[in-house]
Order: structure tokens, then sequence, then C-alpha cells
């Protein structure tokens, strides 16, 4: 077959909404789409897990700590999956760890914000993850068989996340003062940064449109913000706490809110490096895996060693 | 000393030992050699720290003056702790942390299978549901005990430096007083003497099987029976403990 019947094969499965799967052609701007998102994602998780990792030694109840651990560990899950369907499209985790650690890959901006007190576990488990879903739910769809698979546990576990990071908030808004006040306080941190995650304004987002043709992307930057800031006003109301919005107002007429976009500026420079705990994420990252060489490097010498004695037998 | 009294106290060395090995291995979770070791070891943390959860939960029934699983965990000071004190040392790397778990899964493995004979129904439940999950985790760190040991000679020389220096820790595991005096004549506790022979033999037998070799002549440490700890254990309880010592009105 030449290059063009590949093409219409591939571009029938889009049509008839079929799955892509590893074995079948693919064009290679489509491949390399692929592996740009699902890896920006694999390592979103694993990045993830810092922020929220840096509260589990002090989770105020047993409960808290055990809640914790196991959606941090969740995360981690997730990191694993998609790196493993990232590598069904051609790649190694070894190259896809080091674009990682050496800067060249890309991450959730979100995971540069720092975490200062607990009630920041509330909103990263209530917003960050809420608007995650809201990403994405609809790539549980998407054209890539692996991708689509691994999003709809990936789902499954967030919405689980974000019911635990409201109860958070649950217990903090309508316990004391203090608790308030830092519900609030951690509100007004991470409205906007979570606004960003659904990526620039969709007249400047130039990833979109082929995301948007595979099936990879099914709805548009704005839309999914608009949505995200017409469901979130309802549970901070029921919280009996203020979205630091001053200009957020309904709009009868689009039947959606009026908002206050996010400083685009702030995220330019939080993608590009220059967020509050940047520096500090890839240095943990890194610092884990250069410290884990030895222990990696045993591994696979002993399995050498015992396969040698098994061969020989 | 009244067998309730010696009961909460024995339930309470358990739990705390359960407590404060979940704290220290809680360090490691987003910060593993590798992605699976991370979850494997999250998860070794998440039933070690459920345990404790169980075991203070029954310890503050038995003591029946209406403090909370939280409240016996996050509103004592560190004199009033009686967890082992291998379990409160520093990590360190992960030739440290696998050697001491190896140690402890050890003991917890032979522990729990006397404790699930107690006449004490919700210690033998308990030590049931812990005994499933304890054979799990000795089979994960005998494995890597048995990698590092056999594996390169960095690895072999980091965990035999572990054990050298951990060995001292181990007989606390074992020691025997009061409490468990009362509580063996009612079929509660369980005789330390019949775990120290197994688990001495098991852990013989692993360590060689790794190409190591057991520390001797060591001088043992001595003293979380009686609530005297190293001095990492402040620094633990002050990070773990800060919220609700702050926020002493607050639920969470």
């Amino acid at each position: 077959m030449e290059i063009n019947k590949f093409e219409d094969v591939f571009e029938g499965k889009l049509a008839k909404n079929e799955m892509i799967e590893p074995k079948d052609w693919m064009p290679e701007n489509y491949r390399k789409h692929l592996i740009r998102q699902i890896s920006q994602h694999a390592h979103s998780e694993i990045i993830g897990m810092l922020p929220e990792g840096n509260w589990i030694t002090r989770a105020p109840s047993l409960r808290a700590k055990v809640v914790l651990l196991a959606k941090v560990q969740d995360e981690g899950g997730h990191g694993l999956y998609l790196y493993t369907a990232a590598e069904t499209l051609g790649v190694t985790r070894d190259e896809l760890l080091n674009n990682l650690h050496t800067g060249k890959a890309k991450y959730s901006s979100i995971f540069n914000y720092p975490t200062l007190t607990w009630a920041d576990i509330g909103a990263v488990g209530w917003l960050v993850d809420g608007a995650a879903i809201m990403n994405q739910v609809m790539l549980q769809r998407s054209s890539y068989g692996p991708y689509s698979r691994a999003m709809v546990r990936i789902c499954k576990e967030e919405s689980f996340h974000q019911r635990q990071g409201y109860e958070i908030m649950t217990h903090l808004a309508f316990g004391t003062n203090d608790q308030k006040e830092m519900a609030q306080d951690a509100l007004n941190r991470w409205w906007y940064p979570t606004m960003m995650m659904f990526g620039p304004p969709d007249s400047e987002s130039p990833n979109s449109e082929n995301a948007v043709k595979w099936r990879i992307k099914r709805e548009t930057n704005d839309q999914l913000r608009q949505r995200f800031v017409d469901q979130t006003v309802r549970q901070v109301e029921y919280l009996g706490l203020t979205v630091p919005d001053a200009h957020l107002k309904w709009n009868e007429a689009k039947n959606g809110y009026d908002f206050t976009e996010p400083n685009w500026v702030e995220f330019k420079n939080i993608i590009s490096g220059n967020g509050p705990c940047n520096k500090e994420r890839l240095a943990a990252r890194n610092k884990a895996h250069d410290e884990g060489k030895w222990v990696r490097e045993a591994a696979q010498v002993f399995a050498k060693k015992r396969s040698e004695v098994y061969e020989a037998a | 000393m009244t067998t309730k009294e010696a009961l909460f106290k024995y339930i309470l060395r358990i739990g705390d030992t359960n407590l404060i090995l979940g704290q220290r291995l809680s360090e490691w979770t987003g910060h593993g050699p590798f992605l699976e070791e991370d979850l494997a070891l999250t998860n070794i943390t998440l039933d070690i720290t459920g345990a404790a959860k169980s075991l203070l939960e029954y310890a503050a029934l038995v003591e029946g003056n209406g403090r909370t699983e939280d409240d016996l965990a996050f509103l004592r000071n560190d004199r009033q702790f009686f967890n082992v004190q291998i379990t409160e040392l520093p990590n360190g790397d992960y030739a440290r942390t696998i050697a001491r778990q190896v140690l402890v899964d050890c003991f917890d493995f032979y522990f729990y299978q006397e404790l699930s004979k107690s006449k004490d129904e919700t210690l033998a439940g308990i030590a049931q549901k812990s005994l499933k999950e304890v054979t799990y985790h000795l089979r994960h760190t005998s494995a890597w005990l048995e990698r590092f040991g056999d594996g390169t000679e960095e690895s072999h020389n980091k965990v035999q430096l572990a054990l050298n220096e951990l060995w001292q820790y181990t007989n606390e595991l074992f020691e025997m007083n009061e409490v468990d005096e009362i509580l063996i004549k009612e079929g509660i506790a369980v005789d330390l003497n019949v775990v120290k022979t197994k688990w001495e033999k098991h852990i013989s037998d692993l360590v060689e099987k790794s190409t190591l070799i057991i520390p001797q002549n060591v001088f043992m440490q001595t003293g979380s029976r009686k609530g005297i700890h190293t001095e990492h254990l402040a620094f633990i309880l002050a990070e773990m403990q800060a919220l609700p010592r702050m926020y002493p009105d607050a639920k969470w």
C-alpha cells in the first residue's frame, strides 16, 4: 500500500469513531503529538506527587493520612499507566524521564505552585483534580486505544480524589474560624492557577486544531474553562466561601458566568521555569532518580546473575 | 497494674510501632528509586499505617476515658510513646530502609502468627488481617535484601553497613516486662521468646542467602518499653502533631 492508502485507512477509522491501536499505521505528526501529550500527562502525575506528598507526614488525622497516602499513590499509578501507553508509540521510559529531568519536557504548570497549608491539599483535590477531570473526561473517547483505556481508569480515580478534596474543604469551611480562613486563603491562591490548567485562550493555542481533528481533544480550552467556572461557583457557594474575582457575574444571555481571565503573563513565566517551585520540583525528581541509580543497577545485576545460574542449570 | 492497664500499654506498644514506622516510610512516597518501587513501598506504608489506626482505635476503646485514636496519635508526648526505637531512625538510603523493614517485617510475621491466637478477639482479628499483609511485605523486602546483598559491590556494601548499624536495635523487639507477664497469663499476649527463636533462624538464613553477615557481639540498645527513645522521635512528633496541636479545637 502506498502512504495515501494507509492514510485513507487511518482517516476512515477516525471518521467511524474507531480506535487507532499501536500496530496500526499512523501519520508521524499524530504519533508525535500523542507522545508529547501522553508523556506530559505522565510527568504531571509524577510531579504532582510532590506538592501533595508534602503534607503526608503532617496530615492532621490518621484517616486523613491514609487517604492522602492512597491518593498520592494513585497519582503514581496514573503516571505508570501513561508511561506504558506512551511506550506503545515507540519511545522508552528512559527517554521520557530523561526529557523530564533535563527540563526538556513540560508538565502541568499547576504543580509549580506550593502547597502552603493543609487546606491546599483540599483545594488541590477539589479544584486541580476537578479541572483535570474536565480536561480528561473527553480523553476517554480519544482516538488512540491505549490512551483512551488508561483514561477510563484514571478518570474514575480522579473523581474519587475530587470528592476527597471537597470533603477536606467541607471540614474546614464548616469548622473553626481559623479553619475557614485557611480554606478561603487556599481558594484565593488556587483559583486562577486552576483556570490556567485549561491552557491559553483558543486564539493563542497552537496545538488545539489537530488535536480536535484527531479526537485527542474534543473541546477547546475556552469552552472547558467556562464549564469549570460555571460548575465550581456553585460548589464555592455551598461552602460559604467567596470566589476571588470581583468581576464574576452571571450572564443570562450566554447562560454562564463572566469572569476575569487568569494572568497569562504569570502563566507563561511559570511554564518557562519561573514559578515558585519549578526548580524544587525538578530537583526533587532528579535527586530521587540519581539516588535510585545504584538500586536499579543492583536489581539488574542480580537478575542477570540469577538468569545465568538458571541457564547453567 | 490491672489487666486493663496492661492491655492498654500492650496495644500502644504495637500501635505506636506501626504508627512511627509508617510515618518514616511515608517520607519515601514520591521519592522512591523508581516508580514501581515507589508504589510498592507506599502500599506497605498504607498497610502499616492502617494497622496503626485500628490498634490505636482499640487502645482508646480499652482505655475508655473518651480519647480517640487521633488523640493518642497526635496529643501524646515522646515519653508516652512505646514504639521500638528502630522504627524512629531516619530512613537513610534505600538499603537502610529495606534492611530495617526486613528485620521488622520478619518480626511482625512471627509475632502476628502468635497474636492471631490471642484470647482477645479484637487483637486476634487485627493480627490475622495484618499477617496477610505482612506475608506480602516480607516477601518484597526479603527479595530486595537478596538483590542488594548479591547485586553490585556498592549495593552489597551499603546493605551490610545498614545491617551493622541497625543490629543494635533488634533486641528491643523481644523485650518483655510486667505488661507481658500479666497478659501472657491471660492468654492475650505473645511470648516473645518464641518469636525470637523463629526470627533468628529466619533472618540468619535470609542474610546468608543474601551473601551478607550478621554482626557479632553487638551491644544492644534499650529503652522504648519505658518510653525512652532516640533523639529522633521528638522531631517526628513535632512534625506529625503540628496541626492538631496548633488548632486544638479543630476537627479535620
